[in-house]
């Protein structure tokens, strides 16, 4: 499609994996993700999450939003943009952050990648451009935005690196969490890879040209043949993320520049990013209203994990304190294979997400056979991860 | 359809109906509906031989039938298509497709229905307007959510001590302060910006920004770059399609399809429709409305007279001036409804073929738009000024029989172009001749031909509306669509004048429907329905029937 007018003939996007991804898609359960048509499953969402806790597994990154940020302010204009110190990050670091608008309300989370003194990328879930260009004005810095430019497969699972390591990356093994590296694959060529990944587990993000992406998928589906790998589709993943503890941009919080209710914008420590405000680093958006929130005690919201009673998943469910009161909303919810619990990410009017003792009780209607079975199930909240093994952060990794 | 009545009518004259409606426009038959089912006997007389009025769809070429006024569907309250019953009686709304403006490079730039599509149409011109245009329609959003409410309610005298004032004036104030300052202000600075200082703040392309300008301009007599023009974007945007909101459709059969359900739902409750009895005075006496003198001296007596006109005809054009406060009729005057909107309809043998479109573009089916700056759309306003209309004119064109095949004969098509600007008279205060009207006309099909070579060769009928010809025909005074300007000056509690915007007049019983009140033009019906509702408020309990009437749909 060499003529951009037609775009319109084919609304959704093609992944530069859609070839074998169609091919594998076996019920044809196709979702739209970022403009881009993706797999919700492989034909069994069971099978699927077992190979991301128990074996290798692939995912589709490539819809993706991803921005290259590049030039000698890079580190002055991210640290004025994001929450986290980027100054300190190393060449090779990637590093988990969030930016906020003036009032301290999160625009979004993602992930940045540092290649160099001066090169960066962002990727996040959701459109930026004109925020990032805006913030950009007095920085030396280009923005660009380079979604369709890079293809990206999630290699997740305790056998993900035994899968590398036999499609010839060995040297992998001293990659450590939250790093990334240049590695050649036999016939795929330059492949970016970051120990990175939204399930918890042992796991990597493989990086490569749109031109490379049917190499790649080929190379690894040999190389992890013995290794158990398989492709896995958004429901497999997401049970997996939710394990994890991992929230999702529009899903268990609202961007603050979608959000049409103005009540909906939430502050990074309404949504568990408190950790990663770093007030000491310098200005930055959203600093002063981080700060004055923090010292008025103003904020409003928590996020929190939960563990519901039962087995019967609460998905959107209102929470309740005692009978009556409602004090939050679950945002996701699971039965979680990996712990056999029934888990949950939940937006909690403060202070219920520290004084609500045994005292949360999640409604959940479950639908059986046309009837409504209308359920009060008591809920704790607790730490998040869920799921946290130790093989995710082991270096070397094991093989599986 | 002459003196149709459910049940036998007796001799006009020997009767006293308990309200007259004068005009069968939207909102007169909408406000006679409401009356009818709470059981009053409501006459409506209207001076042409069909009803209608804005609405209207009448054959003018053999098989083709036009929406000869208004020609999209989409601020029409769904609270009242369900109190009326109006699906019941034949209104049915469908959704159209997409659009584009044409470049004059050949390009042009679309809009679909499909939300990443339209993202990747804005990339092709501006990587970064593709991206600013979510938070955009966020904010419009915010705005129509702020204002939906508002459309349903009389609006409170700011003046009065009366109870029910008081209380809604705190309620305006509640539903504003609800906003928080800083939302509040931005709703200030929305409401009397012009619509290109408030694009401006999220794009750069100018042929994107023109296409997103179409709806502020629309029946305004004011420029792009006029203050103002961003409310006017508001009030087209603040309708929606089955909750789509600010989406358009097309009424089933033309708009007429309109005005059509509201006379059969009418009827059925049991009024009465006079075509072809124009009013020539309103009767008072003592301070009292009683009926109306058609231009043929017939006298129709009523215990009420709610008039559907704008408030010009009303009150300067059908009234014995010494029957109304001098003051009054002052305001009235000044009441801006300056004509700035033409029309052609054309009848056609085959789809007009634009270049720019590539094979299979659904954008034929959408509104179509030859303006691709702002600074064009604002030079055609100028020429508004001097008294011309535009050399290189505004148009929002489209060809709904391509998505309604009830219009037209297979491969015959109905195209409607609405067209900007058209000054209500001409330079030095001419009148329009025929001549002028062809010249006025021919400079709208030259435009469509230099997109569509070929056009012109598909055309069977023209009918090319003026100022002039909309307002012998529909009675708009200076042909401005909206029954006046739909400025700050002349909204909510002044509109149509301070101190009058709870539907009665300077005299007892003698009450406005029309578009000139609040919340204003466009096929929408909320001023007929409040009118409605006003009139029934102030009846002796027990002497109406209940009658469904909803408040406005929450906005959650
Ligand atoms: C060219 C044009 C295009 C438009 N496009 C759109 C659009 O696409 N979408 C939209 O929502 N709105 C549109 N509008 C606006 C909309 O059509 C009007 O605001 C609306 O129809 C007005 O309805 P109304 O009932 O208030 O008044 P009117 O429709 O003006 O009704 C008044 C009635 O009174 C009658 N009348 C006048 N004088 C007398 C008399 N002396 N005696 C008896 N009867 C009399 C008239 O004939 C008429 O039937 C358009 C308007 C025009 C003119």
């Amino acid at each position: 499609m060499t003529d951009q007018r037609h775009h319109f003939r084919q609304p959704l996007q093609r992944s530069p994996f859609h070839p074998r991804i169609e091919a594998a898609n076996v019920l044809n359960a196709w979702a739209p993700w970022a403009g881009y048509t993706t797999a919700l499953n492989f034909g069994d969402v069971a099978m699927e999450h077992s190979a991301i806790r128990s074996t290798a597994s692939v995912y589709d990154v490539s819809p993706m939003i991803k921005y290259a940020i590049e030039g000698p302010d890079a580190v002055a204009y991210l640290d004025r943009l994001t929450l986290r110190r980027v100054a300190g990050m190393p060449v090779g670091g990637v590093q988990y952050t969030a930016w906020c608008n003036d009032a301290g309300h999160v625009l979004d989370d993602g992930t940045l990648f540092r290649f160099d003194e001066t090169r960066f990328r962002l990727c996040c879930q959701e459109r930026h451009l004109p925020w990032l260009l805006d913030s950009a004005i007095g920085f030396d810095v280009t923005i660009r935005d380079v979604t369709e430019e890079v293809a990206g497969l999630s290699l997740q699972g305790p056998t993900s690196f035994a899968v590398l390591k036999a499609a010839g990356a060995a040297e992998l093994a001293d990659l450590k969490p939250f790093r990334m590296a240049e590695v050649r694959l036999g016939p795929v060529g330059p492949v970016t890879v970051s120990r990175t990944g939204f399930t918890a587990d042992l796991g990597y993000e493989l990086w490569v040209a749109p031109e490379r992406a049917l190499d790649l998928w080929d190379h690894l589906m040999i190389s992890g043949r013995l290794h158990g790998i398989r492709p896995v589709g958004t429901e497999a993943l997401n049970i997996a993320r939710i394990e994890a503890g991992f929230i999702t941009a529009n899903a268990d919080f609202v961007c603050a520049e979608h959000a049409l209710r103005p009540d909906r914008a939430r502050q990074p420590d309404e949504i568990g990013l408190d950790w990663m405000v770093d007030l000491d680093k310098g200005p930055f958006n959203g600093r002063a209203a981080i700060r004055a929130a923090r010292r008025d005690r103003t904020l409003k919201w928590a996020l929190v994990g939960l563990d519901i009673e039962g087995n019967i998943s609460a998905e959107g469910s209102i929470v309740y304190l005692g009978g009556r009161k409602e004090v939050g909303q679950i945002t996701a919810a699971v039965w979680s294979p990996t712990t056999k619990r029934n888990i949950a990410l939940a937006q909690l009017l403060r202070p219920w997400h520290r004084d609500a003792g045994d005292k949360l009780r999640v409604e959940i209607y479950a639908l059986r056979e046309l009837q409504y079975h209308k359920l009060m199930l008591p809920a704790r909240v607790v730490k998040r991860p869920f799921f946290n093994p130790p093989r995710r952060r082991a270096t070397p990794p094991a093989m599986f | 359809m002459k003196d149709t009545a459910a049940s036998t009518v007796p001799g006009p004259s020997s009767r006293t109906w308990d309200a007259v409606v004068v005009g069968a426009g939207h909102n007169g038959l909408v406000a006679a509906s409401y009356l009818a089912r709470s059981g009053l006997d409501v006459l409506v007389v209207e001076k042409n031989e069909w009803i209608g009025g804005a609405a209207v769809s009448r054959e003018l070429h053999p098989g083709v039938t036009y929406s000869n006024c208004s020609y999209v569907f989409s601020l029409f309250r769904p609270e009242i298509m369900r109190d009326l019953d109006l699906p019941a009686h034949g209104l049915q709304v469908l959704p159209y497709e997409s659009g584009a403006v044409f470049k004059r490079d050949g390009g042009y730039v679309a809009m679909y229905r499909d939300h990443e599509a339209t993202r990747r149409e804005f990339a092709r011109h501006s990587p970064r307007d593709a991206e600013s245009y979510d938070r955009y329609s966020r904010d419009i959003m915010r705005y129509c959510r702020f204002i939906r409410p508002l459309l349903m309610r009389t609006p409170p005298d700011p003046a009065s001590f009366k109870l029910r004032d008081m209380s809604e004036m705190a309620y305006l104030a509640r539903h504003f302060l609800a906003l928080g300052s800083e939302d509040a202000a931005e709703m200030v600075r929305f409401w009397t910006m012009s619509i290109s200082d408030f694009l401006d703040e999220y794009f750069e392309n100018e042929a994107i920004k023109s296409y997103l300008a179409v709806s502020s301009i629309i029946g305004t007599a004011l420029g792009p770059m006029s203050p103002g023009t961003a409310y006017v974007l508001l009030h087209h945007y603040m309708g929606d399609v089955d909750g789509n909101i600010g989406a358009w459709g097309y009424a089933r059969g033309g708009m007429g399809a309109v005005t059509k359900a509201l006379a059969s739902s009418f009827l059925a409750a049991g009024g009465t429709i006079r075509e072809n009895a124009p009013v020539a005075r309103i009767k008072v006496r003592e301070g009292r409305a009683e009926g109306v003198v058609l231009e043929d001296g017939e006298e129709i007596r009523a215990r009420r007279v709610i008039s559907s006109m704008d408030v010009k005809r009303t009150f300067l054009g059908c009234m014995d001036p010494s029957d109304v406060p001098a003051p009054f009729l002052e305001k009235v005057r000044n009441f801006k409804s300056r004509g700035s909107s033409g029309k052609l309809n054309i009848a056609l043998d085959g789809v007009p073929e634009f270049t720019a479109l590539p094979e299979g573009s659904p954008c034929i089916q959408g509104d179509l738009h030859f303006t691709d700056t702002l600074e064009r759309m604002e030079r055609a306003y100028d020429e508004w000024k001097i008294g011309r209309w535009s050399s290189d004119p505004f148009q929002d064109t489209m060809i709904p029989t391509l998505t309604d095949p009830t219009m037209a004969p297979p491969g015959q098509h109905f195209m409607s172009c609405f067209v900007q600007y058209c000054p209500p008279r001409l330079e030095g205060g001419r009148e329009w001749t025929e001549n002028d009207r062809d010249a006025f006309g021919k400079a709208v099909l030259d435009q469509i031909e230099d997109y569509a070579p070929g056009f012109k060769n598909r055309v069977l009928h023209v009918e090319v509306r003026t100022p002039r010809e909309l307002e012998a025909e529909v009675g708009l005074t200076d042909g401005n669509i909206f029954q006046g300007e739909l400025t700050f000056d002349q909204l909510l509690f002044n509109r149509p004048v301070p101190g009058y915007a709870q539907y009665r007049g300077p005299v007892d019983e003698l009450w406005m429907c029309g578009s000139s009140t609040h919340p204003g033009g466009g096929v929408m019906g909320a001023p007929g329905r409040n009118a409605a509702a006003e009139i029934l408020r102030g009846m002796k309990a027990g002497t109406t029937k209940k009658t469904e009437m909803r408040d406005a749909y929450p906005v959650i």
